[in-house]
């Protein structure tokens, strides 16, 4: 159970998160939407610790997420985040790898070489082990960093727009994955994301935080909370909830 | 895994010739081999090896930390700043002991990086091109800085001993300060791990647990001793840790766990390699082996930046 009680960030005097308060459930797979600047990455930042408030507290399964050292933190979250910088030349195996770091800090056990196994045939990396993540394809590099945060072995994932400029081939392959680590057979990982489209984000979330303008409009069960008329308030543009063939689809008016 | 075999027959074969090539002939001279061996050409062999050594290993350390591989420790201004600390120092304290002179020109060197650092965090990085760019000039305002307190106070000549890096001057007695380079390298195997984790990124690395800052002043402090030490030796170099790094990361990778010997062993033998072509191209003059590496290091860094483009049409 994740609980945020009244978060307020500023950066270079522009308030980004007003008074956010919320509470979500575990064993979710929950989605952060809302309008662009609306402050979601900028909340997931804050929840993994990344980020610190200028007011307000994150507790994370009852722990003040940021009063707890880095190390103690990743053994409670992972992320998987925009990167910046140059592509690391690791073999994927390695990057992997490096998921399990918060666990030996240095000096892998067996436990860990398991784990990391398992993550590779789990995101079907085996055939790629050796390949540096540099050559690899955006959709192939997404699923990689996406195993290392899996390997971290924490209750919760945090996930900032995973999907970014992915096929839709990679979309559904990440998705199914990161929805089956929700269920009982993975230890019922909590997951959080950013998430831009509506219709990935109706067909796999079970919970909503609707943003907007640094505040929470709407957060619970996406079943009993998401319609038609949230979505349109929401992004201030006509979009309707439909069903085609039994799978929910948001379009645009 | 034959490339190790041939990598240290190579170090084997540079250090022979090292020790065997020089303006004096030690078959046919007045003074005694062994004393010529001694006090010449072993330190100057060891000290090519351990400035090598610790160039390309700082290169490493300050890729890594801010996630760029165009940039080199000696081309955004650790060395100016650690000729400022010495400059500062001569100036207030001359009599000051070898060790004082060393530690405060390794701080400004520390604070001379720290500095580029905090730039490299604000400048966007869609152009990795921009940062190198940035450090020369940053760079070359501290060099700017340097010349003109050694030009006021009469020091130029001084400071010249500092600026272009060669051996020819490596005696016994004088060198010995490089062996901190030895225990800088031993601390770096031993944070390996965290430096591979930097060049994921601050995100990342904090994600993974890393306390990212302290393991930042980690190496970029093993980075400023690294300079001033070789500074005040043998005389700044830069290039060196550009190359080496980028040569061991498109060969091997970025895990330093297994890469960071490489990354030393080559750095000390093309060090090495370029002060015997110094000795030998007009013997028995020599050309310092900063500019020799100068030379061969911009070809390697311009066919680097050329097969950079290629990769991202291909």
């Amino acid at each position: 159970m994740i609980e945020i009680t009244n978060l307020s960030l500023s950066r270079d005097g522009v308030k980004i998160l007003h008074d956010v308060s919320l509470r979500l459930p575990q064993g979710r797979l929950a989605a952060i939407i809302g309008p662009n600047g609306a402050g979601k990455s900028t909340l997931l930042h804050c929840m993994a610790g990344l980020l610190v408030p200028d007011h307000g507290q994150v507790y994370v399964n009852g722990q003040d997420i940021h009063a707890l050292r880095e190390q103690s933190r990743a053994l409670i979250l992972s992320l998987l985040t925009q990167s910046q910088g140059a592509v690391p030349r690791l073999s994927v195996r390695d990057l992997v790898a490096f998921g399990r770091w918060p666990h030996h800090r240095g000096r892998p056990g067996p436990a860990d070489h398991a784990v990391i196994a398992e993550a590779m045939t789990r995101f079907d990396l085996d055939a790629l082990a050796q390949r540096s993540v540099d050559s690899l394809s955006g959709g192939q590099r997404q699923r990689a960093f996406v195993a290392m945060a899996y390997a971290q072995s924490t209750p919760w994932m945090f996930l900032d727009e995973p999907l970014a400029a992915l096929d839709p081939k990679y979309v559904r392959d990440i998705m199914d994955r990161l929805h089956n680590m929700t269920g009982p057979d993975s230890g019922q990982r909590s997951i959080a994301l950013v998430l831009h489209d509506l219709s990935v984000a109706a067909r796999y979330a079970d919970f909503c935080i609707a943003m907007k303008d640094g505040r929470i409009v709407a957060a619970g069960p996406w079943r009993e909370i998401v319609t038609s008329e949230l979505l349109s308030d929401l992004y201030d543009t006509p979009l309707r909830l439909a069903e085609l063939d039994g799978a929910p689809v948001v379009v645009g008016l | 895994m034959r490339a190790l075999p041939v990598a240290l027959i190579g170090l084997v074969l540079l250090s022979g010739a090292s020790l065997l090539v020089g303006a004096t002939n030690l078959w046919n001279t007045p003074l005694d081999t062994g004393m010529v061996l001694a006090i010449s050409r072993v330190p100057r062999t060891l000290a090519a090896l351990l400035a090598g050594a610790g160039l390309a290993l700082a290169g490493v350390v300050v890729q890594q930390s801010v996630q760029n591989r165009l940039v080199d420790p000696g081309l955004i201004g650790t060395p100016e700043a650690a000729m400022l600390g010495l400059l500062a120092i001569t100036l207030i304290a001359p009599g000051a002991a070898l060790m004082v002179k060393m530690s405060v020109a390794s701080l400004t060197a520390l604070a001379g990086t720290a500095v580029f650092f905090m730039l490299a965090r604000l400048v966007p990085r869609r152009d990795p091109m921009l940062l190198p760019l940035v450090g020369l000039i940053y760079g070359g305002i501290l060099g700017a800085v340097v010349l003109w307190l050694a030009w006021a106070t009469d020091l130029v000549q001084f400071i010249s001993i500092w600026r272009t890096g060669e051996f020819s001057g490596v005696l016994r007695g004088r060198y010995e300060l490089l062996w901190i380079i030895a225990g800088l390298a031993l601390i770096l195997f031993v944070l390996a791990d965290r430096i591979t984790l930097l060049g994921l990124g601050e995100d990342y690395a904090r994600a993974l647990g890393l306390n990212y800052l302290q393991t930042v002043l980690l190496g970029l402090g093993c980075v400023a001793v690294t300079f001033s030490v070789v500074v005040v030796t043998v005389g700044a170099m830069p290039f060196v840790g550009l190359v080496v790094p980028n040569i061991v990361s498109r060969w091997r990778g970025d895990n330093l766990r297994q890469n960071l010997p490489w990354v030393a062993l080559l750095g000390a033998v093309f060090v090495l390699g370029a002060d015997l072509l110094g000795r030998v191209v007009r013997w028995p003059y020599e050309i310092p082996a900063a500019t020799v590496f100068a030379v061969f290091g911009a070809a390697l860094f311009l066919w680097l930046l050329n097969s950079r483009k290629a990769r991202h049409h291909g």
